[in-house]
């Protein structure tokens, strides 16, 4: 489904448009409050192919950011106090230029967060990159659906679960994870199938305890992120029927407590060909921002106050406790 | 039309609609019981889809399986909820044989 037909699909398949929602609650439009994160979808290209990926990543995928954008996101990093580099992909291991790019970007001082699968780090190839994200003190966020093989590797693909988990011993055994040592590794938690995540709290001891008495790993934070009605996973509501019952439930958990935290309002996200948007998933359905900017004119003055681009897929980061890159956009749970 | 519909249970939220002081202490005192406390959410969500198992409860199951699904909870150990509640439910009828096997007793001759 190409991103025209997956938005007229989420349009009619909910009973209230979301813009009208946050009008009923006096929060439409939605402006954002700044620039503090720069999500930068770096490549599209991935080795694995997750059933919940709204990306639609793969191997066969090619898009990928170029030197010159990336130099170009550098400079612009450089010149504004934006406090938090966010690389997501794809798998972001397999743009060529990552690592150089990190070893600049390191020099910048900001929170430097990599979205990496981890899978492929154990390839002679890519192996490397474990010694490239310590040396830059890299946040490294990797997705864990579930803290039991059988789910994880359903979505993710088959043996993915043992791989990921050989990798969090290697980078468990470097000091990420462990308490103190400055290495982040959190977690991502989202549900295998189609229901929302539950309390963000009691999944992170969950894993916690499961994770450490099963297989002897460790991570910092878990973070519950709900499935968007987006790209395969939209796809799939729709082969199994599950679509309206699914927005009916985003729908009734809309929570206006979660919206005023959602992450549009201090992120900006970047493709691979420079093209800005409000959030990686108006990135997929091809939504940029509401001047249309790019790299190339970068304002970080007009961007801080840009009115958010909204869609029928934004329930998903305001039902129940909130949904964001950084987990539960709900105060109360942490 | 049936007695039990799905959509039904989205309107669980409008019982206090002509009484709705009463309806908000429940709701108060449900999502206090339910809720972390000394046993943790996981834990009395489990016990409440025990319940929701052996009171036949449609809307109880449903709201009960999917926030097992939330937090983590496999099929195998719902599954296990759901033998406890069959197993407890046998043995509270086994266990009121007692009364039958009294009063059998007391009638023989």
């Amino acid at each position: 489904m190409d991103a025209h037909e997956q938005l007229s699909v989420l349009d009619t398949s909910c009973l209230q448009k979301f813009v009208d929602t946050l009008a009923v609650n006096g929060q439409y439009p939605l402006k954002a409050a700044g620039v503090d994160v720069l999500q930068m979808n770096i490549c599209r290209k991935c080795n694995l192919f997750c059933k919940h990926c709204h990306v639609e990543a793969g191997p066969h995928r090619t898009e990928m950011m170029s030197k010159s954008l990336l130099e170009k996101c550098l400079d612009i990093l450089r010149n504004n106090a934006i406090s938090t580099i966010d690389i997501t992909g794809g798998a972001p291991e397999i743009n060529p230029y990552l690592e150089w790019f990190l070893d600049n970007a390191s020099q910048l001082k900001r929170r430097l967060i990599v979205r990496s699968n981890l899978t492929l780090l154990l390839e002679d190839s890519y192996r490397h990159f474990i010694d490239s994200y310590v040396r830059n003190n890299v946040e490294i966020v990797t997705s864990l659906p579930h803290y039991k093989a059988e789910g994880t590797d359903k979505q993710r693909g088959k043996c993915a679960f043992a791989t990921i988990i050989e990798v969090i011993k290697k980078l468990n055994a470097r000091g990420y994870g462990k308490e103190n040592s400055g290495l982040v590794l959190n977690l991502v938690h989202n549900p295998t199938g189609f229901y929302l995540p539950g309390s963000q709290p009691a999944l992170a001891r969950e894993y916690k305890s499961r994770l450490l008495k099963d297989h002897g790993v460790y991570f910092n934070d878990l973070f519950c992120i709900t499935n968007m009605p987006v790209g395969r996973y939209l796809e799939h509501l729709q082969k199994t029927d599950s679509l309206s019952d699914y927005m009916t439930e985003l729908v009734n958990a809309f929570n206006s407590a979660a919206a005023e935290n959602v992450m549009c309002k201090n992120t900006l996200s970047v493709s691979y060909d420079g093209q800005l948007y409000d959030c990686d998933f108006n990135q997929m359905l091809e939504l940029p921002t509401e001047t249309n900017a790019h790299l190339d004119d970068f304002d970080i003055g007009t961007l801080s106050h840009r009115r958010i681009v909204l869609a029928n897929h934004c329930y998903g980061c305001t039902a129940g406790s909130g949904s964001s890159c950084q987990g539960s956009t709900e105060k109360s749970e942490k | 039309m049936h007695y039990y519909e799905k959509k039904d249970l989205a309107d669980f939220p409008n019982i206090g609609e002509w009484t709705s002081e009463e309806a908000q202490k429940f709701f108060d005192y449900y999502t206090k019981a339910t809720g972390d406390g000394k046993l943790s959410e996981r834990e009395k969500t489990l016990i409440a889809l025990a319940v929701a198992a052996t009171q036949n409860c449609p809307y109880c199951i449903d709201a009960y399986t999917n926030k097992c699904l939330s937090l983590g909870v496999d099929k195998e150990e719902m599954m296990e909820v759901f033998h406890v509640g069959a197993a407890m439910m046998a043995g509270i009828t086994l266990a009121h044989s007692t009364q039958m096997r009294k009063i059998v007793k007391k009638k023989e001759l």
